[in-house]
């Protein structure tokens, strides 16, 4: 099992060692990963009935509400 | 009569039509390329020929740059929902919940295990475990996208599911009805077989450049051999596939069916628009207005019903109604749908105030009008038309483009197996060319699928103008402008990674 754990840390270790053209797009990843998490998720998409409301019966009034005009 | 923010409408549409169009950028090229290594390596592994093996990780480093592109693109759909369409995400907040809570857990345990081992076990694990990680890195991404467009042919054709009028959303009845829907199975086999069209075009293009440039002949034939004839395969599967599904839309999406073929009258013994150009009016007149166009005779009627001599129903048929055919008019739709809303009002007050046998009678009335619940937020019966002319349009373009596709197709294997590729520089620059192309035909697939379903959300049951949060419309502004600038930064960077990799071609070693 060790053995196992071991040759599996290493083909990971090895592969982002040995990476060329992997380690710009990785950075990209990150990049992109953070506008989207840390920018945009956390100050632009927040969850409109979760940020609104606190509980699940207080979104299905306000969500029947609206779909019935009475907001 | 309930008041909506058209411009925040628009605004919310066209940011989920931006994120969703440059999300399908990448998918399509995932879907088939990952299947044409997954070829290129089962030859290199039973041949044991290093060719091939050169051939397959080239190829392999294209779908790994096109991957890390298109890697969480699609994450800003799911931001969108819970910040654009509350309303509507609340409404399925359980069908969708499902196929994608299944498409999370597996694309992460599939693909990023078995990627990693495709990118990172050469070498390292035996030829057969490396093979087997390439196929199964292949299927894994597509079984990933089978479950989101499970749930997008559910929004297509909602079945399988209750309204609970109490909590105000739809809850899975019956989870094989929703994956087994006709248009579910339609939906996902013709995504996935254009899906591969498009990536044994781009596997044919980049071969065709090398080619033009006098070198690496051997890799460049031979991966045109490999892609020509999946392409083939595929083109034809997908020519099948597309007619299901046009026949499956002709019965659940017949409004979507008539929108795609500018058809407004319906008859018998319909013909099909095989060319046509409209008049700059056609859609604000909401008629039927062409230049000029070119029928096939009572190919319509058979595309849509298999019968030369079917009732082909067309926009003005759903409009105003047909009794003769059985078929309500939308105002007639528009009064049950605010019939279904008011009894759901009634209900909910009811309910509170403990007038039970006034809920239960309420509750009825909606049960039986929910089928036409969404038609009552609409204002006008024109307001169910969808705009005609680009679903128009767009439906031509797909089908021509993917005519052509076949045909180069063909003309790519014949030449291949006649050992014929080289000094046709024409045919490179048409192949060349033709990989913007094939990333047009897909997108203007996905034009016809959802555009030509607009007012709906989720068909008959929730328009796009009720889906929508109440949120400003300036915030809507900025998160697309926002999205906009960056990504496209990021994808002019990133096509550049791409094309530096394919200049320096095939290498013997190395890592990706």
């Amino acid at each position: 099992m060790l053995r196992f754990i071991k040759n599996v840390f290493y083909l990971y270790y090895d592969g982002f060692r040995s990476m060329t053209v992997g380690k710009r797009l990785w950075l990209i990843i990150a990049i992109k990963l953070f506008i989207m998490f840390a920018i945009l998720r956390l100050f632009f998409f927040k969850d409109f009935l979760k940020t609104n409301f606190s509980s699940e019966e207080q979104r299905s009034e306000y969500v029947i509400d609206r779909l019935t005009g009475k907001q | 009569m309930i008041e909506f923010n058209a411009s925040l409408i628009e605004w919310s549409r066209a940011q989920f039509a931006l994120t969703a169009m440059f999300h399908w950028l990448f998918v399509p090229l995932t879907l088939g390329i990952t299947f044409i290594i997954a070829i290129m390596e089962t030859i290199y592994v039973r041949t044991g020929n290093p060719e091939w093996k050169r051939i397959t990780r080239f190829w392999m480093t294209v779908f790994g740059i096109n991957f890390a592109i298109g890697v969480a693109t699609g994450i800003i759909l799911e931001f969108e929902f819970g910040t654009n369409w509350s309303n509507y995400s609340w409404f399925v907040g359980d069908i969708f919940g499902a196929p994608l809570a299944v498409e999370g857990i597996m694309a992460f345990f599939m693909e990023s295990t078995f990627i990693a081992i495709m990118f990172f076990g050469w070498n390292k694990v035996s030829k057969s475990f490396h093979l087997t990680s390439t196929w199964l890195t292949a299927i894994g991404a597509n079984l990933s996208a089978l479950w989101i467009l499970v749930a997008n042919a559910w929004m297509q054709n909602p079945t399988g599911m209750n309204f609970n009028p109490d909590t105000a959303r739809n809850e899975m009845a019956d989870f094989w009805a929703v994956l087994f829907s006709p248009t579910a199975i339609n939906k996902f086999l013709h995504t996935i077989t254009s899906s591969y069209m498009l990536a044994a075009i781009v596997v044919i293009g980049i071969s065709s450049w090398f080619l033009l440039k006098n070198r690496d002949i051997l890799f460049a034939k031979r991966s045109i051999v490999i892609a020509s004839a999946f392409g083939l395969l595929f083109a034809v599967i997908t020519i099948t596939t597309g007619d299901s599904s046009a026949r499956e839309m002709a019965k659940v999406q017949p409004v979507k069916f008539a929108a795609m073929e500018n058809h407004y009258h319906g008859r018998s013994f319909a013909p099909l628009v095989a060319f046509g150009a409209m008049t700059p009016d056609a859609d604000t007149a909401k008629k039927q207005n062409f230049i000029f166009k070119i029928e096939i005779p009572n190919m319509l009627s058979y595309m849509a019903f298999a019968s030369p001599n079917a009732f082909v129903p067309g926009i003005y048929d759903f409009t105003y109604g047909n009794s003769e055919q059985g078929i309500l008019s939308f105002t007639e739709r528009m009064e049950k749908g605010r019939l279904a809303i008011n009894s759901l009002a009634t209900y909910k007050t009811a309910k509170k105030s403990g007038e039970d046998s006034l809920a239960q009678a309420s509750l009825a009335i909606f049960r039986e009008n929910y089928k036409h619940f969404g038609y009552g937020y609409a204002n006008a019966p024109e307001d169910f038309i969808p705009p005609v002319k680009l679903t128009f349009y767009s439906f031509r373009i797909m089908v021509f483009l993917g005519g052509f596709f076949l045909l180069l197709f063909i003309y790519f294997f014949w030449i291949s197996i006649k050992n014929k590729v080289e000094g046709k520089k024409w045919l490179y620059l048409t192949a060349i060319f033709s990989i913007p192309l094939a990333y047009i035909t897909s997108q203007a697939g996905w034009i016809v699928a959802e555009v030509g379903r607009q007012p709906w959300v989720i068909q008959d049951l929730m328009p796009t103008m009720a889906a929508v949060s109440k949120i400003e419309t300036s915030s809507v502004q900025v998160t697309f402008w926002l999205f906009a600038i960056t990504f496209t930064a990021l994808l002019i960077a990133e096509l550049k990674i791409m094309l530096t990799q394919i200049r320096k071609g095939p290498q013997n070693e190395g890592g990706h």
